[in-house]
């Protein structure tokens, strides 16, 4: 043991103190840990936006309900669901060293993501198609649309986003430039897109269907 | 970088994947009952809150670091909780202001 690794009066010594700057925080890899910082700022931002969108709501009369089925939410989030239990299967794939079926999965994932968004946007071409634009409404006041589409294209470009870093981590692992730590990391953000989407679909769908 | 890996299997994921399905089937049935906008708001509410904290535990793995899972908790239900504030305000602005009638 070197002179340096001693403790000196009871004091920790250069290698205990070496061991504790260098150990990741919370025993996650750093990568991760920055996605979860992200996650966390993430989420104010979704929090802030369906907050202020209940305020809005809760203080104009007469809030139009223009939600007669239900059919096209309900396929989407069945697809959204479903992606973030493929995106599981490709962590669990690349966790035991399963190259072929983690990239698989993922790409499964991917190709979902892309069919919630083509949904998606199909819905907002029929909701365009009877008016609805950003700044005007047929239904009644203007702030519905802002926020309807205010609130879901933030959350479409948050699936956007999602879908090509899932594609490009997929091939990039493939080609051993990434490791099953980056297919996780990837996989968190994609469960987070999900999880807002649990909030998204009863406060802006759900509660503003018509009766 | 190390790789870590998780503790669980497939068919628990499958089972996750049913119940969180069931619990989304719950909010559609919710929006359907005949119950005032804020019943129906608490009651949904509450059904995501349930989701959302599964998908979290066990979906992003949570439940396997406590440390990490509180360090998550504590900024987002913070900020969450201080959202609030200004719902007096949109119940002012809804219902007018008592005090000065």
């Amino acid at each position: 043991m070197s002179q340096a690794d001693l403790s000196i009066h009871g004091q920790v010594s250069r290698s205990q103190a070496t061991e504790v700057m260098t150990a990741p925080t919370f025993s996650v890899p750093a990568k991760q840990m920055a996605m979860w910082l992200f996650i966390i700022a993430d989420s104010m931002t979704f929090a802030g936006c369906l907050v202020a969108y209940g305020f809005i709501r809760n203080a104009t009369p007469n809030w139009p309900r223009p939600f007669h089925s239900i059919t096209n939410v309900a396929i989407m989030t069945f697809i959204l669901l479903t992606s973030s239990l493929t995106m599981l299967f490709g962590v669990r794939s690349a966790d035991k060293g399963d190259k072929g079926g983690a990239v698989r999965w993922t790409m499964i994932t991917a190709a979902l993501g892309i069919l919630f968004a083509v949904l998606h946007l199909r819905e907002w071409m029929g909701m365009i198609g009877e008016g609805a634009t950003l700044f005007h409404n047929p239904w009644g006041t203007p702030l519905f649309s802002s926020l309807f589409f205010s609130i879901t294209g933030l959350h479409l470009t948050h699936v956007t986003g999602g879908v090509i870093a899932l594609i490009v981590v997929a091939l990039r692992y493939q080609g051993g430039r990434y490791n099953a730590d980056d297919i996780e990391i990837t996989g968190l953000y994609w469960h987070f897109v999900d999880l807002v989407w649990m909030f998204v679909v009863p406060l802006v769908y759900l509660l503003n269907l018509a009766h | 970088m190390t790789t870590e890996t998780h503790s669980g299997s497939m068919g628990k994921d499958l089972i996750l994947y049913v119940v969180l399905l069931a619990l989304a089937a719950i909010q559609f049935v919710i929006a359907y009952q005949d119950i005032s906008a804020s019943q129906m708001f608490v009651r949904m509410l509450s059904v995501a809150i349930i989701e959302a904290g599964l998908a979290l535990l066990f979906f992003m793995h949570l439940a396997e670091n406590r440390g990490l899972m509180w360090f998550v908790l504590i900024f987002i239900v913070a900020v969450a909780l201080g959202l609030q504030y200004g719902w007096t305000d949109a119940f002012r602005i809804s219902n007018g202001v008592p005090w000065a009638k």
